[in-house]
């Protein structure tokens, strides 16, 4: 459409506005910038020369790290660093041979750091030395005016009030790698920050991190501070609160002090963790003030992988304990009553091949019950050939085998749980019914973790329900406002009938109970303890095979010991599991741990009792 | 080629705009090389990288300028919905993988879909107001569907999130309602509504984003973050004085206290080493641009072509009048590119493509 010359005239006023407004918005522009060049260009142009105006980070502490009982594990101290800002050193002879005298540090290594870029900012402070002692802080305040450059900063440190108790699960803290700086830039994160790098520290790394504050300083020309501009006081970050109990995790930590192994304490009724531990372990202390090359090499090299939180990373052949699984399948589908007897000469055989039941001379006419008891391999051999291996692994996995159970901990492995098609797929061959009679009793290719194991007994121990495994009840700030609660999260529900649970319940109580029940050394008098024994055994070479005495193998041969139980008073209180690596037989090597772990929590005056027999169990049931 | 254009167009080039739009692109070249010395981005030099981006500038902005500007109104309604679909594939990334990015990646080149989204919201809303016409005025009710696209584009673009631009997007709009009259009620109305969504925009904002905005009217509220650029900003700026340290001379500025020295911030570079006359210089030039495309406005034979032009010249001014603001400290860090001068192939192109439309107006003027 053409403009008709009334438009034009319309539009001709509305130019003129807009020329004022464009030259009133440029007059204004220009005036600022007069103000700031004109006016006070002098003042800008000595700051801008020696950069006059410091920016000093005031490092935010990180918030506690307590248990369900307010004990705090983790906290912070005072802790000073020394560093020097090059800019403001004109004679580096004259700062240096103090420094490494003072700091008792080699004088080459000091300049190296010093001289280094590494895409330092201009007039941001190197770092020579963390964590000085008083005595050296001393010295260097005294000898402050021969030190131009240097500055001296306090840096909350991270302090464990229980040295590695729980190191697995509150994790350590490490310099923030490039990955991660790149992630997490947005949020604030600074080259040389420390960070979360496992365990809660890791997970609730936004909680835990306060926010820094921070000085603007005004300094002379050898970067002494002269008066401080502004400030704004860092913001602490917040308190997790743990699940775990601090005695219970302490007595399950020192049974397991000498062993290699796992053990997991869980409340079955809301899938709270009491205790969780791995061993052998380490001191979360040594990454604090960020790890040197010796010891992180020490870590790496030391056997059994002690940064290794076996509770849920470490994968191991259920063993026996497994047929708990096979016996549930069984019942359920109806391949099995209670009362069907199978004969165990002591061996079964498949085709051309013979499958040996560890008591060598048979168990001889037995039902579910005594099976279950005595642990009877030929029993459960007939059971799982009569099942067939997709329908165990239907079960198994209804009981949260083959994935991970879902606790926030980071780095959880699934463990596996084999079926014919996994096998097709991995290795292009046929399932065979061999392999099926060995994975009823928990050999061949499975493999769990001590969690998995933990929380398939609550779900017996429960009626059935797998809950997520819950480490973290609630973050509070400072104050101790609640910001956030975790309630106890429903995974799923096993779809095994009430009748079934009861039997198997009843078998498990006769494996502790009965005299020739596997478990017997999980006795506890006046506590009712239902339990299941397990030894997976572990591939050996050839010639350690036919040893007959375990303890003459080396101790990589040894075969693993499981022991998972549940105990209760009125309603199960307590569930776990106890994974001793190469530590023999279950009977005699983790369940007697396992009854220490019960008897910590069960003591009768024990206040970790009475709350759950009173109110956590109403609220976990609500959820 | 030059027998198949009219030979009128060429004699009718606007000279004067080209000349002008040289200048800011040298002065902002020679900039960047000083500000960036010794810097590369995969390798190549970022001054060689932005001449580059100029060059194509220059050979876009000629290609816009002589296809006839009516065949762009044919087809704006086909364009800017065009223009918002790599918007769309962005958003359906960002859902996916979770990730913040304003970028596709195509080979080398990556491209903010959020800018040409600019240049086809004025050639959407040119092509709107200039087939309903209102002599006494836009109501609101006739504004309905103009706004409805801007806000779906803005809000696509606040997705990502770039809030500077999808300001940009209403500030087009609301300068083209001017334009164009709108009535004093329904202006007031608008004007209220968007202060109604304010707490709306503030929420869906970003911790740093809210940051920035909060230490503008605050400083000490995070002396380390933006409190912090702020600052510095003005120590880089005052310390130019009136005539600057020379070229090459700006060590405040390379010494890497500005944040974004060569992209949002890139004016501090230009303010130390020029001092307040070099920036005089620098407003005088893009205050030309200015007044030589409302002339073009005014001069355009069509209504759409005097809208178009006008929506180039207020998408420029808003540009530069906001990057300039924010590193002088008058408004809040909102991450805008001063046009001609920030480094980046997508604000330069897009730039381009609107000088180019301006010519392309101005040259038509005596043609039908």
């Amino acid at each position: 459409m053409k403009l008709s010359s009334s438009h034009s005239d319309d539009l001709k006023v509305r130019y003129r506005y807009f020329v004022i407004a464009i030259s009133v918005f440029f007059i204004f522009i220009l005036s600022r910038i007069w103000y700031l060049q004109i006016v006070r260009g002098d003042e800008f142009l000595q700051l801008a020369k020696n950069n006059r105006i410091r920016i000093r980070r005031v490092p935010a502490s990180r918030g506690m790290i307590l248990d369900r009982n307010g004990n705090i594990l983790v906290d912070n101290r005072p802790s000073f660093q020394v560093s020097l800002v090059p800019e403001d050193i004109d004679d580096l002879n004259q700062v240096l041979p103090e420094m490494s005298r003072i700091l008792h540090m080699d004088q080459k290594e000091l300049r190296l750091r010093i001289t280094r870029h590494n895409g330092r900012q201009p007039f941001y402070p190197v770092l020579i030395k963390s964590d000085i002692s008083r005595e050296q802080l001393a010295f260097l305040e005294t000898h402050k005016m021969d030190l131009p450059g240097m500055v001296v900063d306090v840096i909350p440190r991270r302090s464990y009030s229980y040295n590695s108790l729980a190191s697995h699960l509150v994790g350590y803290l490490g310099e923030i790698d490039q990955t991660e700086l790149n992630e997490m830039k947005s949020s604030g994160y600074r080259q040389g920050d420390f960070i979360g790098k496992t365990g809660v520290e890791k997970q609730w790394e936004s909680s835990l991190r306060g926010v820094d504050g921070g000085r603007q300083i005004e300094v002379d020309s050898v970067g002494r501070e002269v008066r401080i501009l502004s400030s704004v006081p860092p913001r602490p970050g917040n308190n997790v609160v743990l699940t775990i109990d601090l005695e219970v995790q302490k007595a399950v930590e020192d049974l397991l002090v000498g062993k290699i192994g796992a053990a997991v304490a869980i409340d079955p009724m809301s899938g709270r963790i009491l205790a969780m531990a791995s061993s052998p372990s380490f001191n979360p202390d040594l990454f604090a003030s960020g790890i040197c090359r010796e010891d992180w090499i020490t870590l790496l090299n030391t056997p059994f992988h002690p940064l290794q939180n076996k509770a849920i990373q470490g994968q191991y052949p259920p063993g026996s304990v497994f047929k708990i699984i096979t016996a549930a399948a069984a019942l359920e589908e109806g391949l099995l009553t209670p009362d069907e007897t199978l004969e165990c000469p002591g061996f079964f055989t498949l085709g051309r091949k013979t499958y040996r039941c560890w008591k060598k001379g048979g168990h001889g006419t037995v039902n579910l019950r005594r099976a279950l008891v005595e642990s009877c391999d030929v029993f459960f051999y007939q059971v799982a050939l009569r099942l067939g291996i997709d329908t165990i692994a239907k079960y198994a996995r209804q009981f949260g085998f083959g994935k991970p159970t879902g606790i926030r901990l980071g780095g959880e492995k699934p463990g596996l749980m084999p079926t014919t098609v996994w096998k097709q797929r991995k290795y292009h061959e046929a399932w065979y019914d061999g392999e099926t009679l060995v994975s009823g009793i928990g050999q061949g290719a499975i493999l769990v973790t001590p969690i998995q194991m933990a929380n398939m007994i609550s779900a017996i121990a429960n009626g059935g329900i797998l809950y997520r495994p819950q480490l973290v009840q609630r973050v509070e700030d400072v104050n101790g406002n609640v910001i956030e609660q975790y309630p106890s999260t429903v995974m799923s529900r096993v779809s095994v009938s009430k009748k079934t649970l009861q039997i198997i319940r009843q078998a498990l109580r006769g494996v502790v109970e009965d005299p020739r029940g596997t478990g017997k050394a999980a006795r506890i008098e006046g506590v009712p303890v239902f339990g299941k024994t397990g030894t997976a055994q572990v591939v050996k070479l050839e010639t350690f095979e036919e040893m007959e005495n375990e303890q003459d193998l080396p101790i990589r041969y040894r075969d693993h010991a499981w022991f998972v139980a549940y105990a209760c008073r009125q309603n199960p209180s307590i569930a776990v599991a106890v994974l001793i690596q190469h530590g023999g037989h279950g009977a005699s090597a983790a369940a007697p741990v396992a009854r220490r772990i019960i008897e910590a929590v069960l003591h009768q005056d024990h206040p970790l009792h009475k709350r759950i027999a009173l109110g956590e169990r109403s609220s976990a049931e609500s959820n | 080629m030059l027998n198949l254009i009219d030979r009128r167009l060429i004699d009718h080039l606007d000279w004067s705009l080209i000349l002008l739009v040289s200048s800011l692109m040298t002065i902002g070249l020679l900039n960047l090389y000083s500000t960036t010395l010794g810097e590369t981005l995969n390798g190549v030099p970022i001054y060689l990288r932005q001449a580059i981006w100029f060059s194509l500038g220059f050979l876009v902005m000629f290609l816009v300028a002589f296809v006839d500007y009516r065949h762009y109104q044919t087809f704006a309604y086909v364009i800017f919905p065009a223009s918002l679909v790599p918007l769309l594939i962005l958003l359906a990334y960002h859902l996916m993988t979770g990730g913040v990015h304003r970028w596709i990646r195509i080979g080398p080149i990556s491209f903010q879909p959020s800018e040409p989204v600019k240049i086809s919201l004025v050639l959407a809303l040119s092509r709107f107001f200039s087939k309903n016409v209102k002599a006494d005025g836009y109501l609101l009710r006739d504004l309905i569907i103009p706004f409805f696209g801007t806000a779906v584009a803005a809000a696509l673009i606040l997705l990502q999130p770039d809030l500077g631009t999808a300001m940009v997007l209403f500030l087009i709009l609301f300068s083209i309602l001017f334009f164009v009259k709108i009535r004093l009620k329904s202006f007031l109305f608008l004007t209220l509504s968007g202060l109604a969504t304010l707490p709306l925009v503030w929420n869906s904002l970003k911790g740093y984003q809210k940051d920035r905005i909060l230490a503008f009217f605050d400083p000490g509220l995070d002396p380390l973050g933006s409190g912090y650029h702020i600052q510095q900003a003005k120590i880089a700026i005052g310390s130019g004085g009136l005539t600057g340290k020379g070229f090459l001379g700006g060590a405040y500025t390379k010494l890497g206290f500005i944040p974004a020295r060569h992209t949002d911030f890139v004016l501090c570079n230009l303010a130390e080493e020029w001092g307040f006359v070099g920036l005089v210089v620098l407003l005088v030039l893009f205050l030309l641009v200015l007044l030589l495309g409302l002339q073009i406005s005014l001069r355009s034979k069509d209504r759409f072509g005097a809208i178009t032009a006008f929506g180039v010249v207020a998408m420029i001014f808003w540009h530069t009048f906001t990057n300039v603001g924010m590193v002088l400290g008058m408004m809040p860090v909102v991450g805008i590119p001063l046009p001609f001068l920030s480094y980046g192939g997508s604000s330069t192109i897009t730039v381009m493509v609107g000088i180019g439309l301006l010519l392309n107006i101005s040259m038509r003027r005596y043609v039908f």
